[in-house]
């Protein structure tokens, strides 16, 4: 028999963080909140502000869940201080687009099945949309390694690959000419529309 | 989380002087990457944060001596597709590109991933003893779930890794970090940056409390012709190094006339081995030459029991790479696989 | 062509807008007013007791409210049947915070509550707890011979039964083999954390947004626990993301944020880490050995298949690991035996195909060892012992279709083009193996009930208190929703996961399909009726006469059958009847009935998995470029989602052969991995080809919608098959899975 102690690393009395005032621009709205520096931009969006699309699975950046866009670039909003991001220009899933007026990556994650119990959907979204906006990817091999950093457990990754060919290709940037769908042959199935 | 104050800071005199206050509670923030996951596991516990994302150190910039300097602040993302580095340095493009994902090298920097710690399970989990952590504790790793430790320069009290793959081809390039204290500067080559573990293994590099990096500089010399970073994990992409091989060559025919070869995953740190590369200096380029430079490498590699297969591992990977290298063949490449559908 | 025939088609999500677009709130996002936070604190020992626990330093801290232990917690039920839920096996249930005692490594042993989750978080990282430590056991390899065979199981589980007599089988085999397999811990891990928000909504009334797969489950648990009426528990959970199992019984997030809440008297919120996602259910770490014997003819003389697994020290977790190996082959003598062992961890809990996924791998692995031993192709080997009924339970099978997997499957993969040695086929520095396994699954239909409601702008609007774990069930509900009455999908609203709705069975065991489909086709059916009767109310009604045989639901309009012309707009009907709504409800549990009669049938879904590997040898890296997978499930009511969760199950069958396990380090009696980054699942990267086939299958017996459930049988035998085109490629036979790089060296 052995005692066992559970305690902080450090020894330090207990002390609240001081607060601060942060501003954003969310999907071309600008916000003003206060939050002590131990908020990450994560739980701003989702505790703070509402905007609850941004998911969190992880919190550890080992997931891709929380994914955002800041300038147009993917990050991992659980690994960055909502203070840290004083006047930047953030786009979450709810800026991409609505259930009304849905993005192309959108409706094409819908056309394709491209997620199941939708968790891990948006950051799959505006993952793509900052690979597309990086325009490095110009493969099926590319696309599945850059998306690679978004983890889905209900393993939609091959509707999400033919999500994001298909955009790709409509946009023109896919350089092989091999047939893109996943699924080893093209799903024969047209979508219909709800 | 630990309760912090947080500051930012225009400028590197400014970000020092923050830092000096009180210089082993406070820690410098950039990409946040690590430092933030270490933080939600309670294993950092800063009580003040200077945030340096407003220093003027993200550039990119060739030197007059054709030497690269990689500002401390680039992330690992605008480094890996610089131009200058895509096609002067394509190992480092590699290296970063084997590494996290594409959201973690957008934030990510370059001076941040010099100072990423140990991926270790008994380091990140409280509930175990660690000595990196908790200096006297012991090492949880040793006699425990080892497979992703050390087998070279570990000691009896720490087996952990370093976890980058950016620093392994720093390390095979020759990289210099370039350093600024509050009283001036300094240049640290790249293979005196990171430490062993010996006895101290809460240390993982040379740093003193107060010092900032400012830049990684790269020599002139790239290896751009024959170059391989061969990375082999659990997984295809997303996961961590089992083990990592940066493997550059300079060709003249057949013959070597100049190599480099560093490890990811097996040491604390990233393992460069220069007695190997003279192994390789001056012999012909063939399978035997590679063998006889990877059973250099391994000499004295030990195992811990779940990593015992590394050392095997790290032999065949160190062949494989320098074999890459050298033919500089697509066929080769162990991460494209096309299915055989007929 | 009839415009509203939805079932059968590939219908897009009907949830997708929502989804995609970040408007699909789960647990733990109703940001209702003056919310509370809950932080849970794990316990760092696997045995022992708690001493002491200091909160003074923390409870000082302005903003937080209480720390919740064992020693305020008040008094709750007390007998262990109101801890016991729908899926509880046997035993004595975890009770969360209810002594000082320390049952497994990652207990809950505090949740500290205060007014933001940043402060619950820093309060629980300060807070100071004091253990007395005692030696714990979690090592199921050295506790094999403890293992015993299970007391009380689960509901619904049969201890395996033997037949005939495999001594005598194995003696008489002409060929045989014999080998132990393993595969460790597994977690659940759904991308959402566990998660409830609770909104108090004053006087013990309480909304709870839980993450689960049956609010019904989670509702009874919180009443019987903390003696709440039905009207003051109700529980929502609209989205679920994802569950595999893990949601089946109420996890104690659930326990902890009502506590809290009836405690404070305020609205809480509780979410697990990531890290907590390792502290309650898993796969079992089980351990198997199977003896196969064939006679000179390739029939299999004896199956011989025994498991041991893990189970917690309060409570018998069993599942069907073993059974299926008298069932799918054909064979006089089977001789099946399955043990627990009680050690020092939390309860396994059912995790996709329970069972069946652990007890495939080792028996698809012996069957492909057993067909070289004999020297016959796989596939020829099964068929050679196809079962044409059930040996175990003695009855025939409602419908059976795994020949056709084998064939369309091994057509579409180009199986005649293999050849049989092992390290025959390569490519540059890439060994290629081709390997195919099987499996089997039940099909279950449950009690469920529904409520269809038409109102007079002809909007059609179905409930039925089930969930949709992204299996898709609010869109196969909405189409035979709106396939029974005619309608346009877009006229139909298909409602789940509230409490207030009709009640229907957990989530899970592929059930929902059949069971929650059947309840509302039976609705639409009764209010097709209703409808029926306001039709012949109208003046001179061409429908006076006809019976609902006589008439069909088309297209928006009630019409006869023999008269399509004759037509009313259901509309219309409403509008006619006055009401604002013409309502109807299944009331009838389906199933209730057949479960007092003898089973008639037994009744399974199939599947043929083929699949090829990639393996560098010197490397011992393993890709999986090309899987086929064939299944035999009944009628497929919505190919797109269907196809999505065979897909999902080979993403699954893949991690489970190469990556996925819990690793413990039994000195702490704890799992070691326990995050995203070091639990491998696969990333988009690791997934190549993967071609799902359904093979036609019409059974009218399984069900009255012929559906069998598709949500685990794909899962069979992927893990088994890339092992087995592992050994193809490698000749390296490896019978531990995960198969990583170190075991082919």
């Amino acid at each position: 028999m052995s005692t066992v102690i559970q305690k902080p690393l450090d020894h330090q009395p207990p002390s609240l963080p001081p607060t601060q005032s942060v501003r954003l621009t969310i999907n071309s709205q600008e916000s003003h909140f206060t939050v002590a520096p131990w908020t990450t931009l994560l739980d701003a969006l989702r505790e703070h502000l509402d905007l609850t699309g941004t998911k969190k699975g992880c919190d550890h950046g080992q997931c891709g869940a929380c994914t955002v866009l800041i300038d147009g670039k993917r990050i991992n909003s659980c690994l960055t201080l909502a203070v840290m991001r004083d006047g930047a220009d953030i786009t979450t899933i709810e800026g991409l687009g609505t259930p009304e007026n849905l993005s192309p990556l959108q409706q094409a994650f819908i056309d394709h099945d491209a997620f199941q119990c939708g968790y891990c959907t948006p950051g799959q979204i505006c993952s793509a949309q900052g690979l597309l906006n990086e325009g490095k990817a110009k493969t099926e091999a590319e696309v599945r390694e850059l998306m690679s950093g978004n983890l889905c457990r209900c393993g939609a990754y091959p509707n999400i690959l033919s999500a994001i060919m298909e955009v790709m290709d409509k946009d023109g940037l896919i350089m092989d000419t091999k047939e893109w769908s996943a699924g080893g042959a093209k799903p024969e199935m047209d979508p219909i529309n709800s | 989380m630990n309760s912090f104050t947080y500051a930012r800071p225009d400028d590197i005199t400014e970000a020092l002087r923050e830092k000096s206050i009180q210089v082993e509670t406070t820690k410098f923030i950039a990409g946040g990457t690590n430092l933030l996951d270490l933080m939600k596991e309670n294993v950092e516990r800063p009580t003040r944060l200077i945030d340096l994302n407003r220093l003027p150190l993200s550039q990119i910039e060739e030197l007059p001596d054709g030497s690269l300097r990689l500002g401390a602040l680039a992330t690992n993302a605008d480094t890996a597709y610089h131009p200058e580095v895509q096609s002067r340095y394509p190992l480092l493009n590699q290296a970063i590109l084997a590494g996290a994902s594409p959201q973690l090298r957008n934030m990510a920097t370059d001076g941040g991933n010099l100072l990423q710690r140990t991926r270790c399970y008994y380091f990140y989990d409280l509930a175990t003893p660690c000595n990196k952590r908790e200096p006297g504790t012991g090492c949880s790793a040793i006699g425990g779930y080892n497979r992703i430790h050390a087998i070279l320069g570990a000691s009896a009290e720490c087996i952990a890794t370093h976890p980058s793959d950016m620093c392994v081809a720093l390390a095979a390039l020759g990289a210099t970090v370039q350093v600024s204290h509050p009283t001036g500067e300094r240049s640290i080559p790249f293979e005196d940056f990171h430490r062993l573990p010996g006895n101290t293994p809460h240390l993982d590099n040379n740093l003193t409390p107060g010092e900032l990096i400012t830049s990684i500089d790269l020599p002139a010399k790239g290896f751009e012709k024959n170059f391989s970073y061969l990375k082999l994990r659990d997984r295809s992409s997303y996961a961590f190094a089992l083990i990592s091989v940066a493997a550059a060559l300079e060709l003249d025919g057949d013959r070597i006339t100049d190599a480099r070869l560093a490890l990811g995953g097996v040491a604390h740190k990233p393992w460069r081995d220069q007695e190997a590369e003279a192994l390789l200096i001056g012999q012909p380029a063939t399978s035997d030459t590679f063998r006889r430079a990877a059973a250099k490498v391994v000499e004295g590699a030990q195992g811990q029991g779940s990593n015992d297969f590394k050392i095997e591992l790290a032999k065949r990977a160190i062949v494989r790479a320098l074999k890459q290298a050298a033919e500089m063949s697509e066929e080769v490449n162990v991460n494209v696989f096309q299915n055989s559908n007929p | 062509m009839m415009t509203t025939d939805y079932i059968g088609k590939p219908t897009n999500r009907v949830d997708g807008p929502a989804k995609v677009a970040g408007t699909a709130k789960y647990a733990a996002e109703f940001n209702v007013p003056n919310l509370l936070y809950g932080y849970v604190v794990s316990s760092p020992i696997a045995k022992g007791k708690i001493t002491k626990i200091n909160a003074e330093e923390v409870l000082a801290l302005p903003g937080v409210h209480k720390v919740f232990s064992h020693e305020n917690v008040p008094s709750l039920a007390w007998f262990d049947r109101s801890y016991k839920d729908d899926v509880a096996p046997g035993g004595s249930p975890f009770r969360p915070l209810h002594s000082a005692e320390v049952k497994y490594s990652q207990q809950p042993v505090a949740l500290v509550v205060a007014d933001t989750f940043e402060l619950a978080r820093y309060a629980a990282s300060v807070l100071e707890i004091e253990y007395e430590q005692t030696a714990h056991e979690t090592d199921l390899s050295k506790h094999i011979d403890d293992a015993r065979e299970p007391g009380g199981g689960k509901t619904g589980y049969k201890p395996p039964k033997s037949r005939g007599n495999f001594g005598r089988g194995w003696e008489q085999g002409v060929a045989k083999v014999e080998a132990n397999f393993q595969h460790g811990a597994q977690h659940h891990n759904p991308m959402e954390n566990f998660a409830t928000t609770v909104e108090w909504l004053g006087d013990k009334s309480l909304n709870v947004y839980d993450k689960t797969q049956g609010a019904f489950n989670s509702q009874q648990y919180i009443m019987k626990v903390f003696g709440l009426s039905k009207d003051q528990a109700r529980v929502i959970s609209k989205y679920t993301g994802g569950g595999f199992g893990s949601g089946l019984r109420p996890q104690y997030q659930l326990f902890l944020a009502v506590l809290a809440s009836l405690e404070l008297e305020r609205s809480v919120r509780v979410s697990l880490t990531r890290q907590q996602m390792f502290s309650f259910g898993h796969r079992p770490h089980t351990l198997q050995h199977v003896a196969l014997a064939t006679n000179a003819d390739g029939s299999l003389s004896g199956i011989n298949h025994f498991a041991v697994a893990e189970t917690s020290q309060f409570e018998d977790f069993t599942e069907n690991v073993v059974g299926w190996s008298g069932m799918i082959y054909d064979c006089k003598n089977v001789k099946l035996g399955y043990r627990l062992s009680k050690l020092d961890v939390y309860t396994p809990l059912d995790m996709r195909a329970p069972g069946a996924a652990s007890g495939s791998i080792a028996l698809e692995i012996a069957m492909d060892e057993m067909a070289e031993a004999a020297g016959l192709d796989p596939v020829e080997f099964r068929l050679r012992n196809y079962a044409d009924y059930d040996q175990e339970q003695n009855l025939p099978f409602s419908s059976k279709k795994l020949r056709d997997c084998y064939h369309e499957g091994a057509t579409k993969f180009g199986w005649a083009n293999r050849n049989p040695a092992p390290r025959s086929m390569r490519q540059g520095n890439r060994l290629i193996g081709w390997g195919m396994a099987g499996g089997i699954w039940d099909s279950a239909t449950q009690p469920a009930q529904a409520k269809a409601s038409l109102d007079a702008d002809g909007h059609l609007r179905v409930q039925s208190g089930s969930n949709d774990i992204g299996t898709g069930t609010y869109t196969i509900m909405t189409q035979i929703a709106a396939e029974t009455l005619g309608l346009p999908i877009e006229a139909v609203t298909f409602e789940l996961g509230d409490t207030l709705m009709p009640e229907a069975p957990v989530q899970g065991g592929s059930w929902t399909a059949s069971s929650v489909g059947t309840a509302v086709r039976k609705a639409c059916q009764a209010l097709g009726e209703k409808l029926l009767k306001q039709a012949q109310k109208m003046d001179e009604s061409a429908f006076a006469d006809a019976t609902i045989d006589d008439v069909q639901f088309v297209n928006g309009q009630l019409r006869l059958r023999t008269d399509p012309d004759q037509a009313v707009v259901l509309r219309d009907l409403v509008q006619a009847s006055g009401e604002p709504r013409l309502e109807a409800e299944n009331s009838k549990l389906p199933g209730m009935l057949g479960m007092l009669k003898p089973a008639q049938y037994s009744m399974h879904a199939h599947n043929a998995v083929f699949v090829e590997v990639q393996v560098d040898e010197e490397l011992g890296t393993i890709h999986v470029t090309r899987v086929v997978n064939a299944v035999a499930a009944g009628r497929i009511l919505n190919p797109k989602t269907a196809r999505s969760q065979v897909l999902g199950s080979v993403v699954w069958g893949i991690s489970m052969a190469l990556m996925e396990e819990s690793v413990m380090d039994h000195r702490f009696g704890r799992y070691m991995n326990h995050n995203y980054a070091e639990y491998h699942i696969p990333v988009n990267a690791d997934i190549h080809d993967i071609d799902v086939i359904f093979v036609h299958e019409e059974d009218d017996k399984v069900n009255e919608l012929g559906v069998k459930g598709i949500g685990e049988v794909g899962l069979l035998g992927v893990a088994a098959a890339i092992s087995n085109a592992v050994y193809h490629a490698t000749g390296k036979r490896v019978r531990d899975m995960p198969v990583m790089i170190d075991k082919l060296l």
